[in-house]
């Protein structure tokens, strides 16, 4: 059992130069079988895991990283929480996420600083008005606390914010009170701390380059640290879906694209609420370091790089600075890209898939780092009992077979 | 920024002049056809590590559209080519198995 943190803990250190902090997971070499491997140690792969030991006793559990831990899509997203979506199964899984993240710190005695500060997402278009008003009253329907409000309130909470945009005046806003954001890396953190307490193995620098299958069936992988054996193989590789499922021998309807965030030079405290902006798509926030961080678009074409096209920068810092007009002296500190996966209907997969054994939970697309304790408790639901539980039902990959969409592509525009 | 050549007007155009439209060469499955093929028709996507035929249009040029190949993890190009037709054409082809050995063009089905 790991050491817990606590201010004592702290206190303790601080007495003896902080020599006896331990490392916070171990470093195994992988065993040879498994009842159960999931490839992919970002936030979902690690949260599955963890809910897979801490709800169903499976522990017995490898995870398997070809790079470091938290180090694709975890560590690269622009951090917001929120669940304001219009589908009942979307606010669901949603509303769980970030009901967990609210005691996520306690839970895994690790601070993933959650912040709520509340999530405002700007109407300025008719279309916009109405769509926003119609998801606060479905939001209400599903038990998720949001609230449509008036550009006098918009002001007041964001007072950094231009109402009267050239372009796009702001004409209202979807505010969740209790979105707000959370240390990425700590989430990841967090939770590999807590697997490897649980005796899980995480290993990283460990690519899979191979599914093996008997009768339709999973029974190991092939990886670049040798062969693994395993009863249960749970994919949860975001924008690397695709290769995974062509290794094991099947499709799935995902492409994948470069999405790119970028952060300011750090400023002193300027806002503190997330503002999304879809119409002229862009998203901002202040980190706890004074950096604003900047979320912007997609590229339009498949696309495994992790960059993302020049042009997107400018767009989403041409908007922003319409609506933030403070901002348009800042530099920009570093910009970057992360590969996510899109479905045909915006919204992810928790599924069986055609390989006995073999799970997938993927497509979360550009939103998925406010999903991932939801996402781990439903796939771990999932992987220990074979079939989808309430959370996940919905989120099959038969659902593009027989037209019963999720269809959050229309509802949450286009930054989701 | 991804530049391509519109192989209609001669044009190399870039990424801010052109729309995306998606993986080329799929097989048209419509009334009549099996759930499984329509399906697969509009959702499911090889959506490769590696070398990728797709549909561009020259939105902002001759608003024609056309294909191109291209690698999705160097976006190095290795040739445009106009749109009617149902898989690459020969010198496409022997310019990706020049640059990458052992890749073969597999007809989606």
């Amino acid at each position: 059992m790991k050491k817990r943190y606590s201010v004592f803990a702290i206190a303790k250190e601080a007495a003896r130069h902080h020599l006896g902090w331990e490392r916070a997971w171990a470093a195994p070499s992988p065993k040879p079988k498994y009842d159960a491997i999931i490839v992919g140690a970002g936030g979902h792969g690690l949260a599955t895991a963890y809910y897979l030991g801490k709800n169903h006793g499976l522990r017995n559990v490898a995870i398997l990283e070809k790079g470091w831990l938290g180090g694709g899509n975890t560590g690269r997203n622009t951090t917001i929480i929120r669940s304001n979506y219009l589908q009942d199964p979307s606010a669901a899984i949603y509303e769980k996420s970030r009901s967990l993240y609210e005691t996520l710190s306690q839970d895994l005695n690790y601070n993933i600083m959650f912040s709520p500060r509340g999530v405002i997402m700007l109407a300025q278009t008719q279309a916009e008005i109405r769509g926003y008003q119609r998801t606060a009253h479905a939001n209400a329907l599903q038990g998720v606390k949001t609230e449509w409000i008036e550009p006098r309130r918009v002001k007041e909470l964001c007072p950094i914010i231009n109402l009267d945009g050239p372009r796009y005046p702001v004409l209202g806003g979807l505010y969740q009170a209790r979105g707000g954001t959370a240390r990425h890396d700590a989430v990841a953190w967090g939770y590999a701390r807590a697997c490897s307490d649980m005796g899980m193995d995480i290993i990283q620098q460990c690519e899979v380059t191979g599914v093996s299958t008997e009768a339709g069936k999973v029974t190991g992988v092939t990886t670049t640290k040798g062969d693994i054996a395993c009863d249960k193989l749970g994919i949860v590789v975001a924008g690397h879906s695709s290769a995974l499922a062509d290794m094991a021998g099947f499709r799935l309807p995902i492409e994948s694209v470069a999405l790119q965030a970028l952060v300011s030079e750090p400023i002193k405290p300027a806002m503190d609420v997330v503002i999304m902006a879809n119409t002229v798509h862009g998203y901002m926030s202040q980190s706890d370091k004074g950096e604003m961080v900047i979320g912007g678009g997609t590229d339009g074409f498949n696309n495994y790089t992790q960059r993302g096209s020049f042009h997107h920068i400018e767009e989403t810092v041409r908007a922003l600075v319409e609506t933030f007009p403070m901002i348009s002296r800042l530099k920009m500190l570093r910009q970057w890209g992360g590969i996510v996966d899109m479905t045909g209907d915006r919204s992810p997969i928790i599924s069986k898939t055609p390989v006995g054994g073999i799970f997938v939970n993927c497509g979360w697309g550009t939103g998925g780092f406010k999903a991932i304790p939801g996402s781990g408790w439903a796939m771990a639901e999932l992987m220990a009992k074979g079939e989808p539980g309430p959370l996940a039902a919905e989120f099959t990959v038969d659902r593009f077979k027989v037209g019963k969409f999720i269809d959050e592509s229309v509802a949450a525009g286009v930054a989701h | 920024m991804l530049t391509l050549t519109c192989p209609y007007c001669g044009t190399h155009a870039d990424e801010t002049e052109l729309a995306p439209g998606g993986e080329a060469h799929l097989k048209r499955f419509g009334p009549g056809s099996s759930d499984e093929d329509f399906e697969d028709y509009l959702f499911r996507r090889a959506n490769p590590k590696g070398v990728h035929f797709e549909r561009w249009r020259h939105a902002y040029g001759c608003g024609k559209w056309f294909l191109a190949a291209r690698c999705t993890t160097t976006l190095e190009v290795y040739g445009t080519y106009p749109a009617q037709t149902t898989e690459p054409p020969e010198h496409i082809l022997e310019t990706i198995a020049a640059k990458r050995p052992g890749w073969s063009w597999e007809a989606d089905t």
